[in-house]
């Protein structure tokens, strides 16, 4: 399949300064012998909230995943702003799914949060002044700055979804990566999460977030990835979100939602 | 009463096994909290059961056997990870297949050794701490401060990497590196306990004492000093039990941290069955 390139409308919006992108080539990745992903192409403009969708073993997470290399990739290239993304993962923060986490683990929100700090502390270091001032910020941002002795596992799942929000915002990243951050949480995070995207993508950032509900949020995202093992579509919610690529990505199971959503 | 702790510590044996049953007390506990988090209770039982069979054969070679029991750790965790990689079996089978095959190995080494050899499998099995030398309690403390060295200066990388290895892997820390890492403290860890309780009854040492500080304390590092302390107490009363009581030190030293674990499970404050109605808490 061919590579789809895609620079939407909203690069004009970028912040001064070089305009950053990222961009896939040609990425495949088998989980020995089931090919997770077909030989997935793309460019996206920083600076956006992206959004990449499909149905249930589509390989969301696993093109996150592969992206970060975190699993193996049989082909392809990722590249952000020209160089691998492998090889500056210090600029990444990655928000795991909540069912990869151990939430009986012996950890405090305040242990939780630092964890974003370990990497820019370096090793044999302690906790710098500033990044404890960072942590305590990026809790407050998040509203759970109360909640910083608490053990991890006492928190509701929104609680626990915003904690790991404030520990990715304590990392300084330029990309942000949130592997299904809306499943099991509570309305009011979800404002919060969405908030902070905005935030995020207005200062430059790209926010990447693998998300399988198609309602209404879908229209939060600037540019959205549809995926089923092979890219179908990439690029505005006009041009993804067509009646075609819906039957393409779900195979006719899906009733369009809203015909406004695009 | 002060009589009663004073008088064993007359003799060199009994001071040399209570300093190795104190130093194994505590790094069983420290390793032995990121085998409990990262559930990994069974490496620490398959990789103990694998020393064997490096220790006989170093013994035959004339190295030092608790290089060659090391190394057979070592080797036991590797191929462990290689079929749990490379075929469709679990973890945890890949485990039970191999630890019992090297078990096997070991003691059936052995056995034909000791017709000839002053050697005794039983010490190995279940510990001879009474008979260690001098040179062993070296041994063990320069283990002990590789152990303790390395929890303390990669303690956040650690952290970081037992609770969410993926996001640690995204943010570039080598985790390959802390696992291999992780799996050679352990197997250093049971080298230095198995002159103190034998291979069999290693695991104790490692997961009662971390499991019962989990129960009292929210944090990790909180988790490895409260455990540590419950492994030095039990050490030193085990000791203590055996030398008026004429019983076996290792399993005495296992029976009072087992005791220990029953009683935070009942008693305590914020997981206890007796002290919190609703202790089942927390999604798992």
């Amino acid at each position: 399949m061919k590579a789809m390139t895609s620079r939407s409308a909203t690069e004009a919006n970028q912040p001064m300064g070089s305009v950053q992108t990222i961009a896939v080539h040609h990425l495949s990745v088998n989980y020995r012998s089931v090919q997770a992903l077909r030989n997935i192409s793309f460019t996206v403009s920083s600076g956006q909230l992206i959004g990449i969708f499909g149905p249930n073993g589509a390989g969301k997470s696993t093109l996150i995943k592969a992206m970060l290399g975190l699993i193996p990739s049989v082909t392809g290239s990722v590249m952000f702003d020209d160089r691998p993304l492998t090889q500056q993962l210090e600029r990444t923060a990655y928000v795991p799914q909540r069912s990869q986490i151990d939430w009986t683990f012996p950890a405090t929100v305040w242990d939780v949060v630092l964890m974003g700090r370990v990497r820019k502390s370096g090793y044999f270091q302690r906790f710098s002044v500033t990044s404890r001032r960072m942590a305590i910020e990026a809790l407050e941002r998040v509203g759970m700055a109360a909640y910083r002795d608490r053990r991890i596992g006492q928190l509701s799942g929104g609680q626990q979804q915003r904690v790991f929000l404030a520990r990715s915002l304590a990392q300084e990243a330029d990309l942000f990566c949130f592997d299904e951050p809306f499943v099991g949480i509570d309305q009011k995070t979800e404002d919060v999460l969405f908030s902070i995207f905005r935030e995020l993508v207005s200062t430059g950032k790209t926010v990447m977030v693998v998300n399988h509900d198609l309602g209404e949020s879908i229209t939060q995202f600037d540019h959205l990835i549809l995926l089923n093992r092979d890219l179908i579509a990439v690029g505005d919610r006009a041009t993804v979100l067509t009646l075609e690529n819906m039957t393409r990505a779900y195979g006719g199971y899906v009733s369009f939602f809203s015909e406004n959503a695009a | 009463m002060l009589d009663l702790l004073i008088e064993p510590l007359q003799y060199g044996f009994m001071q040399r096994s209570l300093l190795v049953a104190i130093i194994v007390g505590i790094i069983c506990s420290v390793v032995g909290s990121y085998l409990m988090v990262r559930r990994l209770a069974l490496l620490g039982d398959a990789i103990s059961h694998s020393l064997l069979p490096g220790l006989a054969i170093a013994f035959v070679l004339g190295m030092n056997i608790y290089l060659g029991a090391f190394i057979a750790g070592v080797i036991s965790a590797v191929i462990i990870g290689w079929i749990h990689t490379r075929s469709p079996i679990k973890e945890d089978a890949a485990m039970g297949i191999v630890f019992s095959a090297f078990f096997a190995l070991g003691i059936t080494l052995i056995t034909t050794i000791q017709k000839s050899n002053k050697i005794d499998l039983n010490h190995f099995l279940f510990g001879n701490i009474l008979g260690v030398t001098g040179a062993e309690v070296r041994d063990t403390a320069i283990i002990a401060v590789l152990v303790l060295l390395t929890v303390i200066l990669l303690y956040k990388e650690l952290l970081f990497y037992s609770f969410d290895p993926l996001g640690a892997q995204a943010t570039g820390l080598p985790v390959q590196v802390f696992n291999s890492g992780l799996m050679i403290l352990v197997a250093l860890t049971v080298v230095a306990s198995m002159k103190a309780v034998g291979v069999i009854l290693v695991l104790s040492l490692l997961i009662t004492p971390a499991a019962t500080a989990y129960l009292l304390v929210p944090r990790l590092h909180q988790v490895m000093l409260v455990g540590a302390g419950m492994g030095v107490f039990s050490s030193i009363s085990g000791m203590y039990l055996s030398y008026y009581y004429n019983l076996p030190s290792g399993p005495a030293i296992v029976l009072v941290v087992s005791i220990l674990f029953f009683l935070a499970l009942l008693f305590s404050p914020s997981y206890g069955i007796l002290t919190h109605s609703k202790a089942i808490v927390e999604d798992k």
